[in-house]
């Protein structure tokens, strides 16, 4: 009987504390990531997902000529850096942050329109045994007009 | 007994714990499953598909209302208030899949009355998708004190796109943040097919082979797998579903226009500190595709408001 009792309140707790994680990871990329594009009009899309060291995510969009773009990505800090690559449908690494001490905005413009993929991953403190760190990451696209 | 109880309720309470983190951890659409990536896709998106098989997690971005509409007015178009969805009528959608769509037609509307400063219009929009966002119940996402800085601001046309993309994020993220990525996807898919309806209702044929609104019509090919992918996560939702067979009927179509792309070579621009993504393109649409795409994008779009 106890046992019934307990597994409701368990489920309400998990489904709280669930929710809250989204809460939080939303007022994160509004308060961290956001601001990143600056001078660029936020596109008003919302992606953002708790990750874990090590693992990698991967956006896939449209991008337009005429227009310039920022993309930004940031991570919670209590994550390792988070590297991210763009590349185009043949697989060509057009931009990799590594080489740019993991900064977290790229600024580009392209002569024609093209559909690119984002490799997004945390990478590790390479610390065994330890529990890895988790926390979100969001990333947002700020665009303008070309002039 | 009294002990087993605890050891069961302990073991229980880890397993619900760890059910709880892995839900938490979405956000990113999981990689679907093989036989969900069947679909008809042409050849050069083989690898990018494989790829989307290994991926953990997922984000297929589709373009925003507002970054549609300014496609639309980037390519010269003029603006036509006739062909908006008149907000009048907001009160004839009372289904979920009904109100998603439009909160997406709407916000497309709004993005479009936006860019070209037709304020009265953008008061009525912002209105007309905050009744579809009410309908869904979706929290916060356009409250009066968001009308109220759009009227005060009224004639500041950067703040005006703070606030169209920030109510937009609020219902979006709110619905990802709720568990309800079909009702999210099916939002976006109504924004796009409504800058897709407008673009192609702008184009006059006369001007067909010099109108840069053709060349940007012809560049939503590139977003048209993206759209089914995204759809394609949210399988098996009826409305999602039927939407599907929709947009597949518009791929037929874009499947008949050709794109091709040279490599891309990225160039670091120090003047302007961006890089610019150098590539030739060569495209191929007759004007007999062109009437076939836009009789399909008004059939849907049309099924959509009506």
């Amino acid at each position: 009987m106890r046992l019934l009792k307990t597994i409701p309140l368990i489920i309400i707790f998990v489904f709280a504390l669930n929710s809250s994680t989204n809460a939080q990871c939303k007022a994160f990329a509004r308060k961290e990531c956001l601001p990143e594009l600056e001078s660029f009009t936020h596109d008003g899309n919302y992606h953002a997902a708790v990750l874990i060291e090590g693992e990698e995510a991967e956006l896939y969009k449209t991008f337009y000529s005429d227009m310039e773009y920022r993309v930004a990505i940031v991570g919670e800090s209590r994550l390792p850096a988070i590297e991210f690559r763009i590349v185009d449908i043949n697989k060509n690494v057009l931009y990799s942050n590594k080489d740019d001490d993991f900064t977290s905005t790229w600024d580009f413009k392209l002569e024609s329109s093209q559909q690119l993929k984002l490799i997004i991953k945390v990478s590790s403190f390479n610390q065994p045994g330890d529990t890895p760190a988790s926390g979100c990451v969001a990333i947002m696209f700020g665009f303008k007009m070309n002039k | 007994m009294n002990k087993r109880y605890r050891i069961n309720s302990g073991i229980l309470f880890v397993f619900i714990l760890v059910l709880g983190f892995l839900t938490a951890c979405k956000g990113g659409k999981k990689a679907p499953d093989e036989d969900e990536l069947k679909p008809e896709v042409p050849q050069d998106n083989t690898e990018i598909l494989q790829d989307i098989k290994k991926a953990e997690k997922i984000f297929n971005a589709l373009p925003s209302p507002l970054e549609s509409a300014m496609l639309i007015k980037s390519a010269g178009a003029r603006f036509d208030e006739a062909l908006l969805n008149p907000v009048t009528n907001s009160n004839k959608y009372v289904t979920s899949k009904s109100m998603a769509i439009n909160l997406g037609v709407y916000t497309c509307d709004l993005s479009f009355a936006s860019l070209y400063e037709q304020t009265q219009l953008l008061i009525d929009y912002m209105e007309a998708a905050k009744n579809m966002a009410d309908g869904l119940g979706i929290l916060d996402a356009i409250g009066q004190e968001d009308i109220d800085r759009l009227e005060e601001n009224i004639n500041n046309s950067e703040v005006i796109m703070d606030i169209v993309s920030q109510t937009f994020m609020n219902s979006n993220s709110y619905l990802e943040d709720n568990d309800q990525p079909a009702t999210a996807a099916i939002v976006l898919v109504g924004g796009w097919v409504e800058g897709l309806y407008i673009s192609t209702q702008l184009v006059d044929m006369e001007e067909f082979n010099t109108n840069k609104l053709v060349g940007r019509i012809i560049d939503q090919k590139l977003s048209i797998d993206i759209l089914l992918n995204l759809l394609e996560s949210s399988k098996g939702n009826p409305a999602v579903d039927e939407i599907m067979v929709e947009v597949t009927k518009l791929k037929a179509v874009f499947d008949k226009i050709k794109i091709d792309t040279s490599p891309v070579r990225p160039e670091f621009d120090p003047a302007s500190n961006t890089t610019v993504l150098k590539s030739e393109v060569k495209t191929d649409m007759t004007p007999e595709v062109f009437i076939e795409l836009s009789d399909v994008v008004a059939e849907i779009r049309n099924s959509f408001v009506n």
